[in-house]
């Protein structure tokens, strides 16, 4: 049976219509296109007047086929795809050809511009006619969800869910949920207790009938498909267990090995083998790090297990695996703070005085090493003058080349402190100052006000090399003053590093994990920059806070809350449409080497003994095309991606070489000898 | 004279990025001052390099090809080394000098003659000759400072450091025949 | 170990004695090096700024008579200064194709050519670290420098530019040299102006700024308590050396610190004669502080970082690797 087909060349306004004579294509396609039963050019396909027109075409011309030649299909293939099937015609027998995306935006030149689209338009005819009709199914979503991440992202998005009444599993890497912000003093603009606002979510978290709490815990796999994935979880051995431990914390009193404690207190505090990162950590089970324990590396001690009253201790706990079933995923793993000493001139590491801004929180904390006392490393003496050294590692092409966002209201939070509680001196040495956001302009005003001192340059070094008068003793900090033209050398007797905010140090791996890819900047990349900033490209799992990219607090609540609402949605819907387009295998032609078994990245081939041929699990197979060009014996193709189908669209891309009588497309055979 | 403050004028930027290998970045500047803040040459110069570079942004040739800065750069490389925007600030000051001294702008400072002498020596002798530098440059140039470094040259005779007969190398011809092709390919 | 050997003028000038001392402690540290044939001078910081191409193409001229089949890939300069210029030279012809064109325009009028990359730069310092290496350097001290405080003082351009990646050590606060000196038994200085600027040729333009730039590195290694400054640069050598008297006149200052070369102190350390290592040819005499040398007094054990009970401080933070 001969196909009619329809054409439809979009304007989108002058996008297209300005480097392509759309009409011209519109007409050669009509008179040159086998199949082609008539071609428009219309100024906004994607409208409901351009959708219309396909409608009634179909109707009244008996249309089988449509090709819309716009934008990518990334964009609009969906809104073709449904105005077909309203009135009647399978989704699949749409295909765009993106005139915009790989012409119009991309090439200068009008003839060129407009011969290519019209190459893209006879590929697409070609191939559209050899498309089948295809069924996608329906598919029930597991209600549960699983949060990857208990930072104040994390914990956002799964207390909305559990409010909402659905099933959260949190799983998170350290031994309490808390994230970054548990271990700050006070949080800009307002000057709120970060403990105050943030420990009372942590407890509903904890305490939560609908949220199964995973800490000390980690995703080891994940597999399936939106609505239905399989997560196993590793939970690492606590060596206490949880069940009869009260969290009394005897063990921790007793326990006579000290060591840095390089994660809660920023390598500024100490802790002990068997801990808890601060008091009010949910949960509060600590855990043995079996890193440094006594016990562990010398095979006596056990002190804890002497005087815990309940016998919680359990050396030989090993490590679980837990498998869960949830619909959706959102991961809310947040980010690390910039290594510092990778800028040398800065001195950190090598001057004792120059410390990194997660350090200055913990000495801001009345909970931290010096019990909120702000002091010089030997602990002691209170300092008189400080310098804050912004965007160190960010804006930085030889390490990050953007913004971390939050650091500049880091400094003017650091100021305040330190003016009110030791009435030091402090000096910012900022590029841009960038308040961004409700308040916060204000809150730097305040600041002016208070007498914080501001000067414009990027700090050239730091030095312990005195020169000057009333240099001895101090670091100085010498930077070019651009607002004055002038090389400043201003001593004081603290430096702080607002070190940039980067990509968790495994993001690369737990993206591979979840499917979820990241920016050459490394942060986990969303569907789309700015209308749909929590999703991802794998359906079902979402990102939230700053494993995104660098964002304050509000923001990461208010991505947490996105994203819970986004699973929500899909929750109350109740089900997913699943794409048909998968790939099949014909039994009579595979030979069963079961090359194809470990090639496909989703696991969705498995081995019939009983046939000895392989089998594709429709609901697993992605449709990514791995194992059809793999296998040997050609025996797999993959719906909507025939082998034939492909050889059609590249002969129509090819018209002005091949002709328009191609028209029986066979794909052709390799040949076994040279010709 | 060109100034053109009001109205961009960028002739004279791209004539300087064309004149430096990766040049192009100049553009990028941010105008952060790291540049400024680590020379050590910086509180001699009438503008940092930070300044000249929005100059040359604002088409300020004469003001720029007159600068003290270029001269003052001692080419530590620290600037380049810690400009974020990886901009190779020292060989913009090269490219400033060269033509400073093109444009006949250059104020106020003996480096170009030192530049010349020592250059004048290389291309007669293939290599640099420290005695007959240091002579020929102090003598035709400042004679007052001679008086002050005078003992040091004497002693760097007396420690056998500084020989007082030029060398020659054999293929000084071919030398030449190179450098005046370079030349004349820069079109200079 | 076969390396190809590029002295530059200062070797055969003021920098005699890093020449005798280099020459000295090669062989027994098993380097052969083979002087280029014929080279000319690198330019120094002069070349470029007056002509662009022109200066490319002198230090190629270098390249090219230094690289070929039967010589060795390795190309060593003890001078900073040639070191950088062969070493940007070679990595700018590869990386401005325009510039790499250009200048081989300009050698094949001369009836050369040098294919970029073909030749690796090295300063004498990554040899002798890298290539013997601080264990075989370790076995050879006889004479162990020990009671001596010595600054390390690299200088600009042994690490400055980076130039992709490819400097030698860090930029900022390089260490191989800090090795190097304590390989020898030496007392290390934790100098903090090691990679600031010795002046350059600035004592011949603007004495007044170079005399000021001379004296922060003599008045910081005077407060750190260091009896001398090493260095591997002629010029750094040079401008602390011979121009120290004019600081002292000129600023009031009274800095007697010498200055030596590092394969002075490795030729020392190894037992060597002073007089092989034209050590006596300074300006600034080092013989008296050299008399510590085999005197020194017990060093005391530094105390255990054992935590005093009372001790508040903080705990420094742990510097990662790489
Ligand atoms: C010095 C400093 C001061 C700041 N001050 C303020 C302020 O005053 N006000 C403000 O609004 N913002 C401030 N910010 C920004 C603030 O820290 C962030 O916006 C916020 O903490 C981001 O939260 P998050 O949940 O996205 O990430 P995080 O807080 O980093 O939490 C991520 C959580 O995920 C866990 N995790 C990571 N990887 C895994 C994994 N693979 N599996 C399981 N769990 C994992 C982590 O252990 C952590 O608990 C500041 C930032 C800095 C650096
Ligand atoms: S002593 Fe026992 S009960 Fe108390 S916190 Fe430790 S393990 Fe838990
Ligand atoms: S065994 Fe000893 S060292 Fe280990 S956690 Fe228990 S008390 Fe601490
Ligand atoms: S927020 Fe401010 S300090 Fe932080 S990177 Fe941006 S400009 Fe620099
Ligand atoms: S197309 Fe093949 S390889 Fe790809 S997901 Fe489906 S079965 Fe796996
Ligand atoms: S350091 Fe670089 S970016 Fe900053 S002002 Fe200088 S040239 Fe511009
Ligand atoms: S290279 Fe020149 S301009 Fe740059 S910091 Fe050094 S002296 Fe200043």
């Amino acid at each position: 049976m001969t196909e009619k087909v329809g054409v439809y060349i979009c304007h989108c306004g002058t996008n297209i219509a300005g480097p392509v004579d759309v009409e011209e294509v519109a007409r050669w396609a009509k008179e040159n296109l086998d199949g082609v039963v008539l071609a428009r050019d219309y100024r906004f396909m994607c409208s409901s007047l351009g959708q219309e027109l396909i409608q009634e075409d179909i109707k009244n011309e008996g249309l089988t086929r449509v090709v819309v030649a716009a934008c990518s299909p990334h964009l609009h293939e969906k809104t073709f795809r449904t105005a077909c099937s309203k009135i009647g015609l399978n989704p699949y027998l749409t295909q765009m050809a993106s005139i915009r995306e790989q012409v119009s935006w991309v090439t200068e030149d009008r003839a060129a511009a407009t011969h290519k689209a019209k190459m893209m338009v006879a590929g697409a005819v070609r191939r559209v006619q050899l498309q089948e009709e295809l069924q996608p199914t329906e598919v029930p979503v597991n209600p549960n969800t699983l949060v990857v991440g208990g930072g104040i992202a994390g914990i956002q998005a799964a207390l909305e869910l559990a409010d909402a009444g659905h099933k959260v599993f949190m799983v998170e890497r350290e031994p309490s949920i808390g994230g970054h912000m548990a271990q700050f003093d006070k949080t800009f603009p307002t000057l709120d207790c970060a403990a105050c606002i943030l420990t009372p979510k942590m407890s509903d978290v904890g305490l939560h009938e609908n949220i199964e709490l995973l800490s000390y815990a980690e995703v080891d796999s994940l597999s399936g498909f939106v609505g239905n994935f399989d997560v196993r979880v590793r939970k690492k051995a606590r060596y206490i267990d949880e069940d009869a431990c009260t969290g009394c914390g005897i063990c921790i009193e007793k326990c006579p090995k000290k060591v840095v404690d390089e994660v809660f207190e920023a390598g500024l505090g100490y802790r002990k083998a068997v801990y808890r990162p601060f008091p009010q950590a949910i949960p509060k089970f600590p855990v043995i790090d079996r890193d440094t324990c006594i016990y562990f590396e010398r095979g006596t001690c056990k002190a804890c297990e002497k005087f815990c009253p309940t016998e919680a201790i359990d050396f030989e706990q090993t490590d679980t695996y837990l498998d869960l079933n949830v619909g959706n995923v959102i991961m809310a793993t947040g980010y690390d703070l910039f290594d510092c000493g990778k800028i040398p001139q800065y001195g950190y590491g090598r001057l004792a005085n120059v410390f990194t801004s997660l350090e200055f929180e913990r000495l801001c904390n009345a909970a931290g090493p010096t019990e909120g006392h702000i002091l010089l490393r030997d602990g002691v003496t209170e300092p008189q003058s400080v310098g804050i050294i912004h965007c160190v590692g960010s804006r930085d092409k030889q390490h990050h080349a953007y913004c971390s966002a939050v650091c500049c209201m880091s400094a003017l939070k650091f100021g305040h402190l330190v003016m009110e509680k030791t009435g030091a001196e402090v000096y910012s040495f900022y590029i841009d100052m960038r308040p961004l956001h409700k308040n916060y302009e204000e809150f730097y005003d305040r600041l002016l006000q208070e007498g914080m001192h501001f000067i414009r340059g990027r700090v050239a070094e730091v030095t312990d090399a005195a020169r000057l008068p009333g240099e001895d003793g101090k670091l100085i900090i010498q930077a070019e003053d651009t607002l004055i033209g002038k090389q400043r050398r201003i001593p004081v007797d603290m430096v702080i590093l607002l070190g940039a905010l980067q990509p968790r140090f495994d993001a690369k791996e737990t993206g591979l994990k979840f499917g979820v890819s990241a920016g050459l900047d490394g942060w986990f990349t969303e569907r789309h920059p700015k209308l749909d900033p929590v999703a991802t490209m794998t359906d079902g799992v979402f990102i939230a806070g700053t494993c995104q990219g660098p964002k304050d607090i509000p923001d990461s609540v208010a991505q947490g809350a996105a994203a819970a609402a986004r699973v929500q949605g899909m929750i109350s819907k109740g089900t997913v449409l699943i794409e048909p387009i998968v790939a099949t295998i014909e039994e009579a032609r595979c030979s069963g080497c079961r090359i194809c078994n470990t090639l496909c990245p989703f696991n969705a081939i498995e081995y019939l003994e009983d046939k000895a041929v392989s089998y594709i699990n429709p609901a697993l197979c992605k449709g990514c095309g791995t194992c059809v060009a793999a296998c040997p014996a050609q025996a797999i193709s993959g719906a909507h991606f025939t082998n034939d189908q492909i050889f059609a669209e590249m002969e129509g891309l090819l018209y002005d070489v091949i002709g328009s009588n191609g028209a029986t497309v066979k794909s052709p055979q390799p040949a076994l000898e040279p010709a | 004279m060109s100034r053109s403050l009001g109205n961009k004028d960028d002739a004279f930027l791209n004539e300087v990025i064309e004149a430096t290998p990766g040049g192009e970045a100049l553009v990028t500047c941010l105008q952060c001052g790291t540049c400024g803040g680590s020379c050590p040459s910086g509180p001699d110069m009438d503008h940092t390099p930070r300044q000249l570079f929005q100059m040359i942004n604002a088409g300020m040739r004469q003001e720029v090809l007159q600068s003290n800065a270029p001269w003052y750069c001692v080419t530590c490389y620290y600037c380049m080394t810690r400009c974020p925007k990886q901009i190779p600030i020292t060989d913009l000051m090269y490219t400033l000098k060269r033509m400073a001294v093109r444009a006949k702008l250059y104020d106020d400072s003996d480096a170009p003659d030192w530049s010349s002498s020592f250059i004048g020596f290389v291309e007669s002798y293939g290599r640099s000759f420290e005695f007959g530098l240091a002579t020929r440059y102090h003598l035709t140039h400042s004679p007052l400072r001679k008086v002050g470094v005078g003992p040091m040259g004497l002693e760097m005779i007396v420690k056998d450091r500084m020989p007082l007969r030029p060398e020659r190398i054999k293929g000084i011809d071919q030398l030449r025949t190179i450098l005046d092709t370079a030349k004349s390919l820069e079109g200079v | 170990m076969r390396y190809g050997y590029y002295p530059g003028c200062s070797l055969t000038g003021t920098a005699r004695p890093y020449e005798v001392s280099t020459k000295a402690i090669a062989g027994p540290l098993g380097l052969t090096f083979e002087e280029v044939e014929d080279w000319n001078c690198c330019g120094a910081t002069e070349y470029m700024s007056l002509n662009k191409t022109a200066a490319y193409a002198l230090v190629a001229r270098n390249l090219a008579l230094a690289a070929g089949e039967d010589k060795p890939k390795d190309l060593v300069a003890p001078c900073s200064l040639c070191y950088l210029n062969l070493r940007k030279t070679n990595h700018y012809m590869a990386k401005y194709k325009s510039l790499g064109k250009m200048t081989n325009q300009a050698l094949a009028a001369g009836g050369l050519h040098y294919t970029p990359g073909s030749l690796n730069v090295r300063h004498l310092i990554d040899v002798i670290v890298n290539d013997v290496g601080y264990e075989a350097l370790g076995a050879r001290v006889t004479r162990p420098l020990t009671g001596l405080r010595v600054a390390p003082y690299y200088g600009c351009l042994l690490v400055r530019p980076d130039l992709n990646g490819g400097s030698f050590d860090d930029t900022e606060y390089p260490t191989h040299l800090d090795r190097l000196m304590e390989t020898l038994g030496a007392e290390v200085v934790d100098f903090p102006l090691k990679t600031h600027c010795c002046g350059g040729h600035m004592t011949q333009i603007s004495a007044e700024t170079a005399y000021e730039l001379i004296r922060r590195l003599l008045h910081n290694a005077a407060e750190y308590r260091a009896d001398l400054l090493v260095t591997l640069c002629p010029m750094c050598q040079f401008n602390l050396d011979a121009y120290q008297t004019q600081v002292n006149r000129h600023l009031g200052t009274d800095f007697h610190l010498p200055i030596l070369y590092f394969t002075q102190m490795i030729g020392l350390a190894m037992g060597m004669e002073p007089k092989a290592l034209a050590i006596g040819q300074e300006i600034v005499s080092a013989a008296s502080v050299l008399r510590k040398i085999g005197t020194a007094v017990e060093v005391e054990e530094a105390p255990q970082t054992r935590r005093k009970r009372d001790d508040k401080s903080l705990p420094m933070p742990r510097i990662r690797e790489g």
